[in-house]
């Protein structure tokens, strides 16, 4: 076994590495010690964003991301099915407006309407909403389907990595050699030279109540929690339905290393913020919770490309709570740098040299 | 020293009676209003100085010493004592989701109650528990058309050493006399449509060799137990049940757990444990005699494992239409070939149902050959948002 490229990591950021090398036709092994979206792609809801977003890299990278999901996602149950952020204060409209209106600049379809329009699109909607922006083009999609989707036809050996220095891997089954090796590993990527660490979050899953929640829908204060590097634990109402008619009810953000312990102080938080954006869901039952590790750099921005320090390894991590939004643009990103094309979109921003990255 | 007890079965009273009796504060929780556990179905009379006995009350989650209880509410403890039982494991084949088919603990605690179930019945899957299901319907005035059991009672001879140490065991076997005549070994109920039951005779793996119909109204199933272990979602487990040592001890700290959530024995190794786990919460040195019992039992309860274990043969009862999974509709077609549990459920909706994966979780895994990753949910039962966002803030 002499594969051109190695992938660490059978995640959504490791299938989309694979699928766009396995594109330019290098041959291309996955390794994973759990198998296919098994870590944090299979963790949380499946959104693919633009709306969440502050103009800068990361919008480029997640507009280019958007335009190619179509044709990637297969039968992942794709759906278009917007974003609404609301907010649901008076403080909090300005700064939602504001937000909205730089997004627009940059070519985000942002959609400011009225509270009366909000109630229209999602009529269990809390009427105390002040401001309300539709975003047409968020979309979500099934994470472990979208990653099975875009591995077909490309092997998955079922194995840890332990070392790797860029020409092949060491494995619990051997040493692989290889032309090159892709760190895609998510939260688990510090094993191998950049400084990325978990960000726990946990996600509720209703019975289903099919209909009652169009879009994905979320308070403003959400974009704040995300961009924030703060290790408190931090809540925004995000509620959003699935094709199987659950809903699902984030976000929290903590930083606590690995540990998985579920804690009544995040449910409730998470709960309450969920009430007070649907009103009707306080007699809803939640059936299960679920948690993971977002795998963030501090700076909040993914790594992708060549490690200067060891020759071969790449670096494709870092998407915090995006990855499954960033993942077609990163694969495509990091396949055109590993074959020298021209990269469609600037690599700078995400080079692995930063001095919050090295470790 | 406050002792918590979850499960009003033989399992927890007697370990909430010897954690009292040693001068334990005991709180004994059940989701039933009187206690007795599916083993004796409210007929307990329980009633101990020193234990309080909160019926109707569901208990979901364990953060670290204090139990959230539905309503909402919570106990703090210093040891808590896991007796929450075992269900049914059904097995599906073809028409098994359908009208007419129940499970043997279903068909149980309606015997017990008094209900009395349709005509023509037949009770098939594998342990020693149809004898009774059989019995208790036959006394209802059921047409008992027979009593199937998957296994060969051949494993039988190989488990000569547990079963004299547990003489009584084959004695309690004369109770279900009236229905022995009913019994047939080696023997599974492999499809149903309609009143019309294809019935197999099996080899020891459990492949089917031949086949016949016969015809019944109700079919009882129930191909081992699988026990409720949602409190301690990170509790050591062998084969689904967790494990403890000498003192009922989990691999959890200050928990322990007694009764059929620790392995299938019946009501008396359930008692037993319950009462080495009572002592040993409360800090005493659980009586020999119990300890006794406790290893016996054992001894017999591993013997009842291994004579029962469910053989692969049963995968080849299912067609591609079989429903797997009730509560999303999932059919053996739709399983995928995934490499873990969570990419099976989230490929193919196995397990993310109502049940959450407690009836079909663990008959997908094998199906589809996924290591099976015991039953790791956080939320033990349902519970209304509104009573997450009222939960009260201080930690007790």
């Amino acid at each position: 076994m002499h594969p051109d490229v190695v992938v660490m990591g059978a995640g959504i950021i490791g299938a989309a590495c694979a699928q766009a090398l396995k594109a330019r036709g290098l041959d291309v092994l996955v390794v994973d010690r759990h198998g296919p979206a098994s870590g944090t792609s299979s963790a949380g809801e499946g959104n693919v964003l633009v709306s969440d977003k502050e103009p800068g890299p990361e919008l480029d990278l997640a507009r280019r991301s958007r335009e190619l999901w179509p044709e990637l996602a297969g039968d992942a149950e794709w759906e278009e099915k917007g974003g609404l952020v609301v907010a649901t204060t008076p403080e909090a409209a300005g700064p939602l407006r504001a937000f909205a209106a730089r997004q627009r600049a940059a070519g985000v379809d942002a959609c400011e309407i009225t509270p009366e329009e909000a109630l229209a699109h999602e009529p269990h909607l809390n009427p105390a909403v002040t401001a309300a922006v539709h975003y047409l083009e968020d979309a979500q999609l099934n994470p472990v389907k979208a990653t099975r989707y875009l591995l077909r036809g490309i092997e998955v050996k079922r194995t840890e990595v332990s070392t790797t220095d860029g020409r092949s891997v060491t494995t619990a089954d051997g040493v692989i050699s290889c032309g090159a090796v892709v760190n895609a590993t998510g939260p688990w990527a510090r094993n191998f030279g950049v400084n990325v660490l978990p960000r726990r979050g946990v996600v509720l899953v209703t019975t289903p109540i099919p209909g009652r929640i169009r879009h994905k829908v979320y308070d403003a204060d959400y974009v704040g929690a995300v961009a924030s590097g703060d290790a408190d634990l931090q809540t925004s109402g995000v509620v959003e339905s699935t094709q199987a008619g659950t809903v699902l009810i984030g976000s929290s953000r903590q930083r606590k290393g690995f540990d998985d312990t579920i804690e009544t102080e995040v449910l409730t938080a998470l709960a309450r913020r969920a009430i007070a954006m649907f009103p009707m869901l306080a007699d809803v039952p939640v059936m299960r919770a679920y948690g993971g590790f977002r795998p963030y750099a501090p700076d909040h921005l993914p790594i992708i490309g060549e490690d200067p320090r060891t020759p071969g390894l790449w670096h494709a991590t870092g998407h915090e709570g995006a990855g499954v939004g960033l993942a077609p643009a990163t694969g495509r990103l990091l396949a055109q740098l590993l074959t020298g094309e021209e990269p469609l979109v600037d690599p700078r921003p995400f080079r692995v040299d930063r001095p919050e990255v090295m470790v | 020293m406050r002792v918590v007890v979850v499960g009003a079965g033989p399992a927890g009273m007697a370990a909430a009676r010897t954690a009292a009796d040693a001068g334990a504060e005991v709180t004994m929780v059940d989701s039933e209003p009187e206690a007795g556990g599916q083993y004796l179905r409210g007929r307990a009379g329980f009633q101990h100085s020193g234990v309080t006995h909160l019926g109707n009350t569901e208990a979901w989650l364990v953060e670290d010493h204090t139990l959230h209880l539905r309503g909402p509410r919570r106990l703090a403890f210093d040891k808590l004592v896991i007796a929450t039982g075992a269900y049914d494991r059904p097995l599906p084949f073809p028409g098994w989701d359908g009208p007419g088919v129940i499970t043997a603990g279903a068909a149980q605690a309606l015997a017990k109650q008094g209900v009395t179930l349709a005509g023509r019945v037949i009770v098939a899957g594998t342990g020693p528990f149809l004898l009774p299901v059989a019995t208790a319907l036959q006394d209802l005035g059921a047409t008992l058309v027979g009593v199937y059991e998957a296994s060969s009672p051949a494993r039988w001879l190989r488990e000569a050493k547990a079963v004299a140490a547990n003489r009584h065991k084959v004695g309690e076997l004369a109770r279900y006399r009236k229905v022995l005549p009913r019994l047939e070994t080696r023997t599974a109920v492999i499809a149903k449509r309609g009143p019309d039951v294809t019935v197999a005779k099996l080899d020891g793996g459990w492949h089917p060799v031949s086949h016949r119909t016969v015809q019944a109204d109700l079919v009882c199933i129930g191909h081992g137990f699988l026990p409720r272990t949602d409190l301690v979602p990170q509790a050591r487990r062998t084969n689904d049940f967790l494990e403890v040592d000498e003192h009922q001890r989990t691999s959890v700290e200050d928990v322990y757990a007694a009764g059929e959530v620790t392995g299938i024995g019946g009501a008396d190794l359930a008692e037993a444990e319950g009462v080495v786990a009572g002592a040993a919460a409360a800090g005493l040195t659980p009586p020999g005699k119990a300890l006794e019992a406790v290893r016996r039992g054992r001894l017999f309860a591993a013997a009842l494992a291994r004579a029962h274990e469910v053989q692969p043969g049963w995968r080849t009862w299912l067609d591609q239409d079989t429903t797997v999974c009730r509560c999303e509709k999932v059919r053996l077609a739709d399983l995928t070939d995934a490499t873990s549990m969570r990419e099976l459920k989230l490929s193919s909706r196995v397990a993310l149902g109502r049940c959450q994966g407690r009836i079909c979780a663990r008959n997908a895994a094998e199906l589809t050959g996924v290591p099976f990753d015991g039953q790791r949910r956080v939320i033990a039962v349902p519970i209304p948002l509104g009573e997450l966002a009222d939960l009260p803030e201080e930690k007790s």
